[in-house]
């Protein structure tokens, strides 16, 4: 009985190496490359969504005047752009970069919950198609900023519950990525593969993975009670009744501050693999990077009233929110430097994901100068809800988190498809697209210094010029991602075959080069041989 | 191609703002419109200072960083021939770059400490004005002198602003930075400025007087100015408070003490004679004519100058329950607000609620018939 068993199992195991056919193998997948290219396809729809109404909003403020959309739906623009490329873009994406990579960077058959990691990703699309239906509702989507404070936000129509109930999804989401990320990590490695030896990618997913789970029940009890305050009569944020406008505020940015390094922290991990493959040398200071990953982690859950300034703490809790931002400088600092010491002295190629994390290593730096200027209070009072924080946000989220997911698509793509992506249209793409995303962010610097709030639909004179020059990048920027689009399904569709090693010498940087192109549908069926581990650097 | 012209032409003028930045010799308009303002009042010359510190401090990191990097891309490259190193640590390196940037932020924290404590201190003030934000305009209290009014778009910039109006904003004068009625200040006197709100956040600022402060509903929070020398001073809501928060900008005209006395007899006088008698009765006729003024300025913002309201959001008027049903419904609702509607009581006087309400119940086709006197609203009061 027991033997015939065995045989059965064996049988069924054999006959199920390749994927099921059709529509279903992708709905009820439990595999990880499957669940990965799932996510990585959501994050690209929904970047292009999400753009589209960025387009909308720069359309606008091309010139003074209001000559497309009402302000209302100017409003709900901002918040629903801002809730799905942070939600619906760049999270996703990050999520299916860790379902592909993780399980092949240490090691592993798959990842270790599989059939949570199928519902944590068919959980996001009723997310968000539950999130744009709103757009539709009676009073239109919320329009509060996607900070969605109170008491403005409880002036949404119908689509509040449903915008509360869609973080809701997109939180319970977000928590099982993370705690299946975090389970892998600690359970699957390889034998060899210690902690320590862990590519820096792996690592920094794994404290994005802590930074979820502890923050995104917060921002869900948080939205919760704007719930409870419209529909059920409480008053935590209602002063009339005893509450505090500005306690939603720090429950928010409780959440909020982590959150932004979430979406930046595997970035990092991206970066730190791709420079040293194209420097042609080992990553400089792996461990002072994985300690300050680690510092950036823990000093993001103790600067969060730097994000309100202006509501009028008292002095003591704007000087330490001060002095504790200013301090997130140096750790970030230790990354860059680090980034450089390996650039030096190495034997440098420019390919298309080299480009993008260059590109990444100075757009960041600058986005991290203007951050300093803003941990200083007094300093911030001016800047605060201008566009200079506008210029400063997008130059850590665009040329920061979304160019980490350029170079990271065509860093893995011939591993992903195996076949070279169009180096050439790779190379196109970078250009425009670096060059635009400039001549769109970079004079929001100026117009918010000299004095231009954030989310208005239309604006005095004076900020006319900058204004147009801005719109002419965001147009330019939009309509170049379309080459992106075209070099990802040409890849699919066909190519130079890749190698396994796919880079020069790119074996010594990590196990996925060791694998085929594409790798087989169970990424490590037996466990690498240690001396394939011991030789990493 | 001559806005490719004028781009060009911007990138020249921008390279020759960002050399006269330090100065602060910028404009402040059109391709001059790039650094904060110098400024007015002692705070903000301190912002100003400390920004430019950090500024010229991060140039100077940049300079060193992109430097370095521009260096390594340049020389380091495999086309150059170049055999990898394969050093992968230095502890001594790794020891200054962390403890060299540590101590440039303790040389940064000083003076932003020196300044914060500097703005925070609303004491030994010589007058305190109260700022409330109301959706969408700002309300102005004087509370030594009594004077209190509104302050809202001025009329050219809103006709302007609307969707389609056609109207080119370039030649409206201070296109979106005007109101109706400007807040008045004396120049060298300390002036303790109050800020809460009636409904949502606001935010009141004032670039040039170099801070902005969250106006918050319930609670009150404040902030000093001393502005130097006299002139008109302008600035915007800068948090957002929903479909108008673009439009409810914010001037402040400072005086000379003597013309500021001036202003406050003047004011308090107007404001003897804006008393109406509340006994006298209008017609029908007077009472709409003066509701739909009224209307346009305190009502139309969200139930629109149709009385259509937005679905959902803001309720109609043409046809609601309230306007048609019994008038003690109605001014509950306009004298005491609900959820997001204000509470008018304290904003219109007995004769501007009556009119406005008759023009509610009797515009947009709702037509009920009944002209509502003031002396009604005493009554119901």
């Amino acid at each position: 009985m027991s033997v015939a068993t065995h045989d059965d199992i064996h049988a069924h195991d054999h006959h199920d190496h390749g994927p099921a056919k059709g529509f279903m193998r992708w709905v009820t997948t439990t595999n990880h490359k499957d669940i990965g290219t799932l996510y990585l396809i959501t994050g690209l729809i929904m970047f292009f969504v999400g753009g589209a109404m960025a387009l909308v909003i720069r359309a606008e403020l091309f010139e003074p005047g209001l000559q497309y959309v009402d302000p209302h739906f100017f409003n709900q623009m901002t918040t629903l752009h801002a809730l799905i490329m942070v939600f619906g873009a760049v999270m996703p994406a990050f999520a299916g970069l860790a379902n592909w990579m993780i399980p092949m960077m240490i090691g592993a058959p798959d990842m270790a919950l599989p059939r949570m990691n199928n519902w944590s990703f068919w959980l996001l699309p009723f997310g968000f198609v539950m999130l744009s239906s709103t757009l539709f509702m009676d009073g239109g989507a919320a329009a509060a900023g996607w900070t969605l404070y109170p008491p403005l936000v409880l002036q949404t129509g119908n689509a509040l519950p449903f915008t509360v109930f869609t973080v809701h999804i997109l939180g319970m989401s977000s928590i099982m990525a993370a705690i299946n990320i975090i389970v892998t990590v600690f359970n699957m490695r390889a034998p060899g593969m210690t902690m320590m030896k862990l590519p820096l990618f792996v690592w920094t997913w794994v404290i994005t993975a802590f930074l979820l789970i502890a923050v995104m029940p917060v921002f869900a009890g948080a939205v919760t009670m704007l719930l409870t305050d419209k529909y059920f009569g409480t008053s935590f944020f209602n002063a009339a009744g005893g509450g505090d406008p500005v306690l939603y505020q720090h429950l928010f940015w409780f959440f909020g501050h982590p959150e932004v390094y979430i979406l930046i922290l595997p970035s990092f991990g991206i970066i730190s693999s791709i420079i040293p493959t194209f420097s042609r040398k080992p990553l400089f200071g792996y461990a002072s990077m994985v300690y300050a990953t680690a510092a950036i982690g823990l000093l993001s859950f103790i600067v969060w009233a730097h994000h309100q300034y202006t509501v009028g703490m008292p002095l003591a809790g704007e000087l330490y929110f001060t002095y504790a931002t200013m301090l997130i400088a140096v750790p970030t600092g230790v990354k860059v430097f680090n980034w450089l010491a390996t650039m030096w002295k190495g034997a440098m190629t420019f390919e298309t994901p080299m480009l993008y994390a260059i590109a990444f290593v100075v757009l960041f730096t600058m986005g991290g100068f203007t951050g300093l200027m803003m941990s200083i209070s007094p300093a911030d009072l001016q800047y605060h809800d201008t566009y200079f924080i506008v210029a400063h946000f997008h130059y850590v989220l665009v040329p920061g988190a979304v160019f980490a997911l350029f170079a990271a698509t065509y860093y893995w793509l011939p591993k992903w498809t195996g076949h070279m992506y169009d180096e050439k249209l790779g190379k196109l793409h970078f250009w425009l697209t670096t060059i635009s995303v400039n001549i769109c962010f970079f004079p929001q610097h100026f117009v918010g210094l000299a004095g231009m709030p954030r989310r208005i639909p239309d604006y005095a004179v004076q900020f006319a010029e900058f204004n147009a020059m801005s719109s002419v990048g965001a147009f330019v920027f939009g309509f170049s991602q379309l080459i992106f689009a075209y070099v990802i399904y040409k890849a699919i569709k066909g190519g130079e075959k890749a190698t396994s090693e796919v880079w020069e010498g790119a074996e010594a940087h990590g196990l996925e080069w060791h694998l085929p192109s594409p790798p087989p549908y169970h990424s490590w069926t037996e466990a690498p041989a240690e001396n394939l581990i011991s030789d990493l650097h | 191609m001559k806005k490719t012209l004028q781009l060009l032409a911007g990138f020249w003028s921008v390279l020759w703002g960002v050399a006269n930045a330090e100065t602060g010799s910028g404009t402040g308009v059109g391709w001059g419109a790039l650094n904060l303002p110098a400024g007015v009042t002692p705070d903000s010359h301190d912002i100003h200072d400390l920004h430019m510190t950090i500024l010229w401090i991060c140039v100077g990191i940049g300079i060193l960083v992109y430097g370095i990097l521009v260096y390594s891309l340049i020389h380091h490259r495999k086309s150059k021939g170049v055999v990898p190193a394969t050093f992968h640590e230095n502890t001594k390196w790794e020891i200054v770059w962390t403890i060299i940037p540590f101590l440039i932020l303790i040389a940064m924290a000083i003076p932003a400490t020196k300044v914060m404590i500097k703005v925070y201190d609303t004491s030994a003030s010589d007058m305190t004005i109260k700022v409330t934000g109301y959706q969408w305009k700002w309300r102005y209290t004087y509370l030594d002198e009594g004077i209190d009014f509104f302050s809202s778009l001025d009329a050219k910039s809103n006709e302007a602003r609307q969707l389609g109006s056609k109207i080119d904003p370039a030649t409206v004068e201070h296109y979106l930075l005007n109101v109706d009625k400007p807040l008045v200040i004396p120049a060298n006197k300390k002036i303790r400025v109050l800020l809460t709100a009636a409904d949502v956040l606001h935010a009141w600022w004032v670039p040039e007087f170099g801070w902005k402060k969250d106006a918050i509903p319930g609670f009150i929070t404040d902030g000093w100015i001393k502005v130097e020398k006299p002139g008109i001073y302008r600035g915007q809501c800068a948090e957002l408070c929903g479909r108008d928060h673009g439009f409810m900008p914010i001037v402040v005209v400072v005086k000379t003490e003597d013309e500021y006395k001036q202003w406050v007899a003047a004011e308090k006088g107007k404001q003897e004679v804006g008393k109406v008698d509340a006994s006298k009765q209008l017609t029908l006729d007077e009472l709409t004519a003066k509701g739909k003024e009224f209307y346009a300025s305190n009502c139309a913002a969200c139930h629109g100058a149709e009385g259509d309201g937005v679905p959902g959001v803001f309720p109609a008027i043409k046809g609601s329950k309230v306007a048609l049903g019994p008038l003690a419904d109605h001014l509950k609702l306009v004298l005491h607000g609900k959820a997001a509607m204000p509470a008018f009581k304290d904003q219109l006087n007995d004769v501007e609620i009556a009119a406005v309400v008759t023009y509610q119940r009797n515009g947009f086709g709702n037509k009920k018939g009944d002209s509502i006197q003031p002396a009604d609203i005493q009554a119901y009061k």
